[in-house]
């Protein structure tokens, strides 16, 4: 029986028999050279638009976010803290104060019109996002004045450049599919999480209901887009662009299960060779969305990297509405399918 | 190499993930720092001083390869007592003329070499790249030097080197290059326990070395240490040049360079007034090595390119050649077009506008030619200067006035045509054809050989001898398609070469003969079509043959992948260690062997010796692994063969705000320079001024852009993943000149000021050298007007001074000042840049000294 | 290959009767989804070959439907790229059809301030009668000495190192034939 909360196995309980193993990525961003490949290599295959040109200033990310029209995306968080360095980066260099929380901080105030909505929101606080560059141990504001001008702050020596490819992350328990009214998104064989442009209306029920924020619309046409996991390439046994593309295979594409296993040993080889901060991210069947089908192998805590810290599927409660409206709803099913078979051929 | 060549980063990241150490040396934190295990930030252009202080911890602890260094390289050959060291002379070498600004090498000889006839004229080979036509071999070494094996010897080249590092002490490194010295004696640490027996260790580097006024000499020093741990011919060793771009290795080995012919034979100077005149001066009578028979290669180009008209009672057509008299490089003729003396222009795939040193000089340049031919996919800058360049702004070019008549001609891109690349190791790989160009689009093959068919057409029936050259050119290469393409195999034939009388294709070099029965373009290219078969297309998938995969694609020379391989097995020829086993002697089948092609005559046992008049590949004994060296020996000293002396000593860069910490000398004293009002150099010390410069700056690229910008700001995944032109500061230079992130500054030096975005961040430093803060600041330098992202170009920036080896233009370092806010425009532009000049005294009759040492006047008797 | 399910029957219908009865999967799949096949499957036509961006050489196929590439991507066989590459790399396709791409000759007129059409053949012409006159102007027979010098100094090129070796043959093999030194790579810089 279908279940909105909780392990599962998403393709069987979505009315496929026999369907072939659970397909999605573990992102290993320990790896990650931040070339953007992935970026360009999806968009080239599924003729994602472009979007304005406007520098961000969030480091090397000129793309902001998850869109419509941007279906990986890689973050890029400078942060003045160790990064495991035998010596530091800049061990006896006559470095000041940093600057990463300053200019994070001014970073998330910057948009560019990606022709979606809502598109590139600025979203985060500047005050979070400048928590977030400066890593665990910041403690104070962003800079209100130039930097080197403010006194007392310890002088930075060591310096992590964080870079990270996000995408959907095709939820066990996905509450876009959950709320969309039409169909168009809907559970592949494979369990991932497609819509379908062929089906969606634009209605935007999809937007608010995913807890990651990924899904958003085209102005163009008002559809939403996201991330297939490029169905129409694994369905034919082909690797996803963006998994196919990345130079240093920090994207790895393959049957869940073994994705996890190898996630689980690659943390265990880092934590033995000191790398003590990498963590996994949606890989656990227990949290608050089923597992994700794209889960991370992260550096430092969900949110340094815009991720939420404990998603949580927002249909969740859904099954004791339905006791109250599924009646109704099936009563309505049921009148249009005598209305379609009682027309003629 | 993250930012440049992320794919080449895969074996990087393997091998970190099997427990190498990655050290990453940049003057800025970059996406290769981020993976690295050692982080070192250097002050832009003191590499060498950074490098010799890796080779003297590696003598002063005698942490070299002992037994490697004393059987093949030069470390035990003594040296003339002529010979004076830059220690000796506040930074010259002995020999220096000041009224050329070149050495002369008779004292820098191996013993009893220095008065042997061979003449040396550095002026020359300065003027025309002399060093770039060695690139794959030394210059000759006569008879057999003197050698001492104990390496005691004071005037032998192991204690020669040790002498000349002496004074680069981890102190001096902090001083000079701003790396404090427990991180440095981190590297130097790292670096030679991984390097020996059972390790080896890999240097790369890429432009950020070679576009430096001594940028061979930054690799020589690479070579050295390389050699001192026996880290060269070996598995996982080497020095790696990462090119930047698709062919750009081929178009070295099968040139469109003014001083070279396939091959890297050099175009002959005026004075090679006959055939065996310049076929001497290549192969050098008496020396080792495979060069020695440079006439075979030499009688089969020229019958490669004049077919039936070459033979030897003609000297196959050598007189058709046109003759060097001194420098034709990209940077004269920019000067002389500026001066009216060059008439047209073919720029093929290249955006100089961009892409070279000193843009203003650039366009300037095209606007005074009679014709420009531009072929390229995209209307790029060099096209369109007459309209649309920051000089209509300023009003240096007026179209009215302008009178270069351009042609662009569409091209046809890499998928629309067939042929090789030569990638970065070497290694010749054929493209397929997808379909074919469209509209007006053709390849440079069609160009060039339609072109060459109509001016021949033209010249049909002329009586001028100077005509000869061209009517009787073998130029009938099979057409088919479409557009009449010509046969890309049909040259990868001709370049392969082949037995004229069968028309047989050659599978060798050694099959190349010197009586005209041997057709062959590029001698070293010799084996690409080896029994009929076009060993560029060979495709067998990696995971099914050797790591080593010797049967996808074909590399240079005989399909070799690690050159000088011979030198991963001892003098016995047994492998070092099991560990790093490559090429070895199999004593029972009486060859050499292994998973590559060996380096090496494949049946010449260790234990052969020459006979004492041998000559040529005869002369190499079973343990000279550098087979196309004079002597057979990795060069530590380099004798002759380079402009600006045998080992690489610390120069300050053309434009420093640093006096040098080493020597009286500042900066190379045989840069080469082009005095003339408009390319002024910042002052640095000893001269005033240096402080109107006060910042160093540096450029390079980014991942999502590609060179001059033409084949990405106008591809609009790339274009918007990197939209806009911008300045990388560290948070102090910030507070210094009051720059704010993401606002506007912009940057000046005495040749231009252009604007950019401000990034301000933690991973740009500033140093301590020499008690002072340096500021560094970086700029990539894509942009230009054209295209869907447009900014200034950071090129603008530099002046034209070169290397004097191979004329390459220092464009990795230089001085500027950076300001808050915008430039100003139009003529206001000219004023501001002048008004620097006037501040930093670079008016008038203002000379930049090149000798800062009166060390020549002290060693005049 | 070919793993994809079909099911017969409309939406409303499969999701009453069958194993979906929320409509979230199989019972959802739109017809279009349940055709969905990679379009490199379906291409007429595949060419091996090498990305045109920097020297690391990487492997790409290029594939071809109805005369236009459809899509440019690594090529696995490869032991040097291993299937992978770069941001450009993988904008190869983009690169090849862009909008911006000159598809026709362009012409400027000397002291004009606008392009102009002209016709290949012609632009080719021109140009040989350019070359021929530089020549002729500036050519160099011999030096003060009577040396032969038998050289050109009023033509420069320049470029490029995206070309392949068979064009560098050609370009060096006919500009040294009409004397031409002045020819210049990007090696220099």
């Amino acid at each position: 029986m279908n279940r909105l909360y909780g392990p599962l196995d998403p393709a069987p309980d979505a009315g496929y028999q026999d369907p072939p193993a659970r397909m999605g990525f573990f992102t290993d961003t320990s790896i990650c050279i931040g070339c953007k490949a992935c970026e360009v290599a999806c968009k080239e295959w599924n003729g994602v638009p472009g979007h304005e040109l406007t520098m961000l200033g969030m480091s090397f990310d000129n793309t902001g976010a998850l869109t419509a029209n941007s279906w990986r995306h890689v973050a890029f968080v400078e942060q003045p803290v160790p990064a495991g360095r035998q010596t530091p980066a800049f061990a006896g260099t006559p470095t000041g104060p940093t600057i990463a929380p300053a200019a994070a901080a001014d970073a998330v105030t910057t948009t560019t019109d990606t022709g979606t909505e809502p598109g590139l929101d600025p979203g985060r606080h500047p005050d979070s996002a400048a928590r977030m560059a400066a890593g665990p141990e910041f403690l104070g504001m962003p800079a209100s004045e130039l930097p080197g001008r403010q006194p007392g702050r310890e002088e930075r020596t060591d310096l992590r450049w964080l870079m990270m490819s996000d995408v959907c992350k095709h939820c066990t328990h996905a509450a876009c599919l959950d709320v969309c009214p039409t169909g168009a998104l809907f559970r592949t064989e494979f369990g991932t999480v497609v819509v379908q442009e062929d089906i969606c209306n634009g209605c935007g029920y999809c937007i608010p209901a995913c807890p990651y924020g990924v899904i958003d619309q085209r102005k163009t046409d008002g559809r939403a887009w996201k991330c297939t996991l490029c169905y129409d390439r694994i369905g034919d046994g082909m690797t996803p662009a963006c998994a196919q593309a990345c130079p240093t295979q920090s994207i790895q594409f393959g049957p869940l299960d073994e994705l996890r296993e190898r996630a689980a040993r690659r943390v265990e080889r880092l934590h033995a060779a000191g790398e003590t901060t990498a963590r996994l991210y949606g890989h656990d069947p227990e949290d608050g969305v089923g597992g994700d089908g794209a889960f991370f192998l992260l550096l430092d805590e969900p949110e340094v990297y815009g991720l939420p810290p404990d998603p949580v599927v927002t249909t969740r409660d859904l099954p004791d509405m339905w006791k109250r409206a599924g009646v109704a709803a099936l009563a309505m099913a049921a009148a249009v399918a005598v209305a379609f078979l009682g027309r003629p051929a | 190499m993250a930012e440049a060549h992320p794919v080449g980063f895969q074996w990087v990241m393997e091998a970190k993930e099997r427990g190498a150490k990655v050290i990453h040396v940049d003057p800025r934190f970059t996406r290769t720092s981020a993976l690295a295990d050692l982080y070192v930030p250097i002050r832009a252009g003191t590499d060498i001083a950074f490098l010799g202080g890796i080779v003297r911890h590696i003598l002063e602890n005698e942490l070299d390869f002992r037994e490697y260094v004393v059987a093949y390289t030069n470390a035990a050959t003594i040296v003339s007592e002529e010979f004076r060291d830059t220690e000796d002379l506040d930074g010259l070498f002995s020999g220096y003329d000041p009224t050329t600004g070149t050495y002369n090498p008779e004292s820098w000889q191996y013993a009893g070499q220095e008065h042997d006839g061979v003449r040396f004229d550095t002026s020359t080979e300065r003027e025309t790249a002399g060093g770039l036509q060695h690139e794959s071999h030394g210059h000759p070494v006569q008879g057999r030097p003197e050698r001492d094996e104990t390496l005691r010897h004071p005037r032998c080249v192991y204690q020669i080197l040790k002498r000349h590092y002496a004074r680069y002490t981890p102190e001096m490194v902090e001083r000079t290059c701003g790396i404090p010295a427990d991180k440095f004696e981190e590297v130097a640490r790292a670096w030679t326990e991984n390097s020996g027996r059972e390790r080896t260790s890999a240097l790369i580097y890429s432009v950020g070395w070679t576009q430096h006024t001594v940028g061979v000499q930054y690799i020589r020093t690479g070579a050295i240490i390389q050699l001192l741990l026996g880290n060269m011919g070996r598995p996982g060793g080497g020095i790696l040049a990462l090119r930047g771009h698709a062919s750009i290795q081929g178009s070295t080995d099968v040139p469109t360079l003014f001083n070279l012919l396939p091959g890297y034979l050099p175009m002959p100077l005026v004075k090679h007034t006959t055939f065996t005149e310049w076929v001497e001066s290549i192969r050098h009578p008496e020396q080792k090595g495979f060069w020695n028979n440079a006439r075979a290669y030499s009688a089969s180009l020229l019958k490669a390119y004049w077919g039936d008209a070459a033979r030897p009672d003609n000297d196959f057509c050598y007189d058709y050649l046109p003759r060097m008299t001194g420098d034709h490089g990209t940077y004269r003729q920019v000067l002389d077009m500026i001066d009216g003396k060059v008439k047209g222009y073919f720029l093929l795939g290249q955006n100089p506008a961009v892409g070279s040193a000193h843009g203003k000089l650039q366009r300037l340049g095209m606007a005074n030619l009679d014709w420009l031919v531009v072929r390229d996919l995209f209307m790029i800058e060099s096209a369109t200067f007459w309209k649309n360049s920051p000089e209509i702004e300023t009003g240096e070019i007026v179209p009215e006035e302008c009178r270069t008549e351009v042609f662009f001609l569409p091209a046809a891109s890499h998928v629309e045509k067939e042929g090789t690349f030569t990638q970065t190791q070497r290694l010749l790989q054929w493209r397929e054809k997808a379909l074919d160009p469209p509209g007006d689009c053709r390849s440079e093959l069609w160009f060039f050989y339609h072109l060459g068919r109509v001016i021949r057409q033209k010249l049909a029936g002329s009586t001028l001898s100077r005509d000869r050259a061209i009517l009787d050119l073998a130029w009938d290469y099979p057409t088919h398609g479409r557009d009449d393409e010509p046969s890309a195999e049909a040259v990868l034939f001709e370049i392969n070469g082949y037995e004229v009388a069968t028309r047989r294709p050659l599978s060798a070099f050694t099959q190349l003969r010197d009586d005209g029965s041997t057709v062959g373009g590029c001698w070293i290219y010799c084996g690409v079509y080896a029994d009929g078969v076009n060993q560029a297309a060979r495709r067998k998938p990696g995971r099914e043959q050797s790591w080593v995969a010797p049967e996808w694609g074909w590399s240079w020379p005989a399909n070799r992948r690690i050159l000088y391989n011979r030198a991963s097995a001892d003098p016995e020829g047994r492998p070092w260690s099991e560990r790093k086993a490559y090429t070895r002697w199999d004593p029972d089948k009486g060859e050499w062997t292994g998973p590559d092609v060996p380096d090496f005559e494949k049946t010449k046992p260790p234990s052969y010796r020459p006979p004492a008049d041998a000559t040529g590949v005869e002369a190499l004994s079973g343990i000279d692994p550098f087979i196309m060296q004079g002597d057979g020996k990795g060069w530590l000293y380099v004798p002759s063969g380079l402009i600006d002396g045998p080992m690489p000593t610390h120069y300050e860069p053309a434009e420093s705000p640093v006096r040098n910490p080493l020597h009286g000398q500042q900066a190379n004293p045989t840069r080469r320079t082009y005095r003339r009002p408009a390319n002024p150099t910042n002052p640095s010390p000893p001269e005033p001024h240096s402080d109107v410069f006060p910042y160093v700056f540096s450029v390079s690229r980014l991942t999502e852009h590609h060179t001059a910008g033409g084949m990405s700001r106008t591809v609009k995944y790339l274009a918007e993943l990197q939209p806009e032109m911008f300045v990388e500061v560290s948070p102090e230079l910030a507070a210094e000149r009051g720059l704010v992130h993401l606002d506007y500054a912009h940057v000046v030096t005495s040749r231009a000021a252009i604007e950019a975005r401000v990034l301000v961040t933690d991973r740009l430093t500033p140093l301590w050298v020499e008690d002072r803060v340096i500021h560094q600041i970086w700029l990539p330098y894509h942009w230009g007007g054209e295209g869907l992202a447009t900014g200034d170009s950071a090129n603008d920036l530099f002046g034209i001074t070169l290397d004097p080896n191979v004329l390459i233009q220092e464009s990795k370092v230089g001085t500027c000042d950076i300001r808050p806010g915008r430039r100003p425009v139009g003529k206001a532009l000219l004023d501001y840049v002048a008004d620097y000049r006037r501040r930093a005294g670079l008016t008038g009759d203002h000379r930049t000294p090149i000798l800062t040492t009166d060390a020549v006047e002290r060693e005049k008797p | 290959m070919g793993v994809r399910t079909w099911i017969e029957g409309w939406p409303v219908y499969r999701q009453l009767t069958g194993t979906d009865p929320l409509g979230r999967g199989a019972a959802a799949m739109s017809p279009r989804s349940a055709a969905l096949t990679a379009r490199t499957e379906t291409a007429d036509s595949m060419a091996r070959s090498v990305c045109p961006y920097c020297a690391v050489g990487c492997g790409q196929r290029v594939f071809v439907k109805d005369g236009r590439v459809s899509q440019i991507e690594g090529d696995p066989d490869s032991p040097i790229s291993r299937g992978r590459l770069c941001p450009k790399g993988s904008a190869s396709k983009n690169l090849v059809t862009s909008e911006l791409r000159q598809t026709t000759v362009r012409y400027r007129r000397p002291y004009s301030r606008e392009w102009e059409d002209l016709d290949l053949a012609t632009a080719l012409d021109m140009i040989a009668d350019r070359v021929i006159a530089a020549r002729e102007a500036t050519w160099e027979d011999s030096d003060d000495e009577g040396r032969p010098l038998h050289r050109t100094l009023g033509i420069s090129s320049l470029g490029g190192a995206t070309l392949d070796n068979e064009e560098n043959y050609l370009i060096k093999k006919l500009f040294t034939a009409l004397g031409a030194l002045q020819i210049e790579n990007q090696a220099r810089i």
